[in-house]
């Protein structure tokens, strides 16, 4: 049986750059890698990719596996997939990082029964046990209401990380580290599925994953016209607008706009909840900001156990002088 | 076309989360005083296929995989209009893993013999894992698409636009495939009456796991420790002689933080 030993990060990329998301997996990975002893690894999957080698060695890997084909450049689930079974029987990690987002949550899993090993989605964090060297892989489940901490029985022992869960390292041009190619070998008669189109939906002004402050509605608002009035509000912060899966699911707003476990996790400086009872699944998109401030006419609604400053009333009523005070505030 | 769509009993996600407890000793979680649900996930994949058999024609046949599993939870997904339940009920499956789920769920599959399609439920509101699809897929061979938020037949294919975090992909794939499928499909419909009704004369099929070849063991991935994390729960609550006071009061307080 083949020896499992070292730390593998999936290295995604988007427009030239190394994501974000990959440069925290490599951040974890130097922590699991220094307390197993071994080496950090990155694979970079795509055509054309060799200036992302770099970037991941300058972000922390030691060695990076390049897989550099035409037909790898765009993300299509069954080449992806063949290519890092590849990767994993012949580098053989102990374990494999990738991001729970697009691709890792579409490729995780396939790859894990693929090689007939164990995965465990959405890690919020990663350890090494102490005493037997296994990966202690802790993940929210029940919505958020409860964290599991899982161990393999078998490796590699495959995980997504949630996005800004982990802390990536300062990236550093002077590191030096080893580049591998792997040949694809890829069969493109054995591709099954075909990627026709893909469509950017992104709302116009600031991304929700990048605003410092997000005004949020849900179920409450009851409308598209109340989700106007929060618009006005985060003008003034020069924030973007969010939503609850409830508010998305009635196209009070868009999709990309829906915060939660299979939305949107975002860690601003403020979030403000508006009519959001704060189910967990929703807290798990938001628990990451610095200062929630919640608006709702339930005082026992769960929000209020995660925000700093509340006001129990009808949104109605708390919005507009909200608003208008905030707008005093800030005229110069 | 035969649909089969895979749909689980759970604890109700949408209970208040202080009705959640973890038993630490038996690493098992329960809201307390509510009855558990139809996955609200697994509705999704419900609703997605009877879009489809509405558009296409066909069969839905719905598979529910677990332990106690109460006969008026899990036969919803016929009172919406899906024809057949077969319930893989087996105590071999109390702590089953993904690993464990998906390979009882493709062996039933198989069982069942014909499919066009397979779907699922993105990830279910209880293990959050997202993994049954992929791995059913991986089991029988099958391609697989995941986060669909539409689905079409055309040509004999199926064209699956799948969310992405900036909007959407348009995926074709042949079938056979697995398909799990999102909320953004649209809220799956109430049962009426008449399928209320309808529901009561199919009749269910139980297979146990002799009955499918899946035997107890085999897991890849066991629990370590399941626990609640803990809020502090120090909101400040702003108040006022009237909500409008209050509202600017709130203002004034983000100011005094340094946070407006």
């Amino acid at each position: 049986m083949a020896e499992y030993r070292g730390v593998a990060v999936y290295a995604e990329h988007k427009n030239d750059k190394l994501a974000a998301i990959a440069k925290e997996g490599l951040g974890v990975g130097r922590k699991l890698a220094d307390a197993l002893g071994q080496e950090l690894y990155a694979v970079v999957v795509g055509s054309g990719v060799s200036d992302i080698a770099k970037q991941a060695i300058a972000a922390g890997a030691q060695k990076v596996y390049i897989i550099d084909d035409p037909l790898l450049k765009d993300y299509q689930t069954d080449a992806y997939l063949s290519v890092l079974e590849k990767f994993v029987k012949q580098v053989n990690p102990r374990v494999l990082i990738l991001g729970q987002d697009d691709i890792g949550r579409d490729l995780a899993p396939r790859l894990a029964f693929r090689l007939d090993t164990s995965v465990t989605m959405d890690c919020v964090e990663l350890d090494i046990d102490a005493d037997s060297k296994r990966l202690l892989a802790t993940k929210p489940i029940y919505g958020g209401n409860a964290l599991c901490v899982f161990v393999s029985e078998t490796d590699p022992h495959i995980v997504t990380i949630r996005t800004k869960s982990m802390e990536p390292l300062e990236t550093d041009d002077s590191r030096t580290g080893e580049i591998v190619n792997i040949e694809a070998g890829l069969d493109a008669s054995a591709l099954r599925t075909a990627l026709i189109d893909r469509v950017v939906e992104e709302v116009a002004g600031i991304k929700i994953e990048d605003a410092a402050t997000v005004i949020a509605g849900g179920r409450g608002i009851g409308s598209a016209e109340g989700f106007k009035q929060l618009e006005e509000l985060a003008g003034l912060f020069k924030g973007a607008v969010g939503a609850s899966r409830p508010a998305c699911d009635n196209n009070w707003a868009p999709d990309t706009a829906q915060v939660g476990l299979t939305g949107k996790i975002i860690a601003p400086e403020l979030y403000v909840a508006v009519a959001i009872s704060g189910s967990s699944q929703h807290m798990s998109g938001c628990s990451g900001a610095k200062t929630i401030v919640a608006i709702n006419k339930d005082k026992e609604a769960n929000i209020f156990r995660h925000a700093r400053f509340g006001v129990v009333g009808d949104w109605k009523k708390v919005v507009p002088a909200f608003t208008a005070r905030v707008k005093e505030l800030l005229a110069p | 076309m035969n649909i089969i769509v895979c749909v689980k009993q759970v604890i109700d996600p949408e209970a208040p989360p202080s009705s959640f407890k973890v038993d630490a000793a038996s690493n098992r979680a329960e809201m307390r005083g509510v009855p558990p649900v139809v996955d609200p996930y697994g509705e999704y994949a419900v609703e997605g296929a009877l879009k489809l058999k509405e558009a296409a024609g066909g069969k839905i046949t719905v598979l529910s995989l677990g332990v106690s599993l109460l006969r008026e939870v899990v036969k919803k997904p016929l009172a919406m209009g899906a024809d057949e339940l077969v319930l893989l009920e087996d105590e071999v499956y109390a702590d089953a893993d993904s690993y464990t789920t998906a390979a009882a769920l493709a062996a039933a599959i198989k069982k069942l013999g014909s499919y066009d399609l397979i779907l699922c439920g993105r990830e279910a509101s209880d293990t959050n894992a997202g993994q049954t699809g992929g791995g059913i897929a991986e089991i029988l061979g099958l391609p697989c698409v995941t986060l669909a938020r539409k689905l079409e037949v055309v040509d004999g294919k199926l064209r699956v636009e799948r969310v992405t975090s900036t909007g959407y992909e348009v995926v074709e794939t042949p079938l056979p495939a697995v398909v799990t499928v999102s909320n953004e499909i649209g809220e799956p419909r109430y049962p009426t009456i008449k399928g209320i009704m309808a529901a009561k004369k199919i009749e269910l099929v139980v297979w146990k796991s002799a009955d499918i070849g899946i035997q107890a063991g085999g897991q890849r991935a066991k629990v370590n420790r399941m626990y609640q994390p803990v809020h502090e729960g120090k909101c400040e609550f702003v108040e006022g002689e009237t909500l409008e006071e209050a509202a600017a009061d709130l203002a004034g307080k983000l100011r005094e933080a340094k946070i407006l």
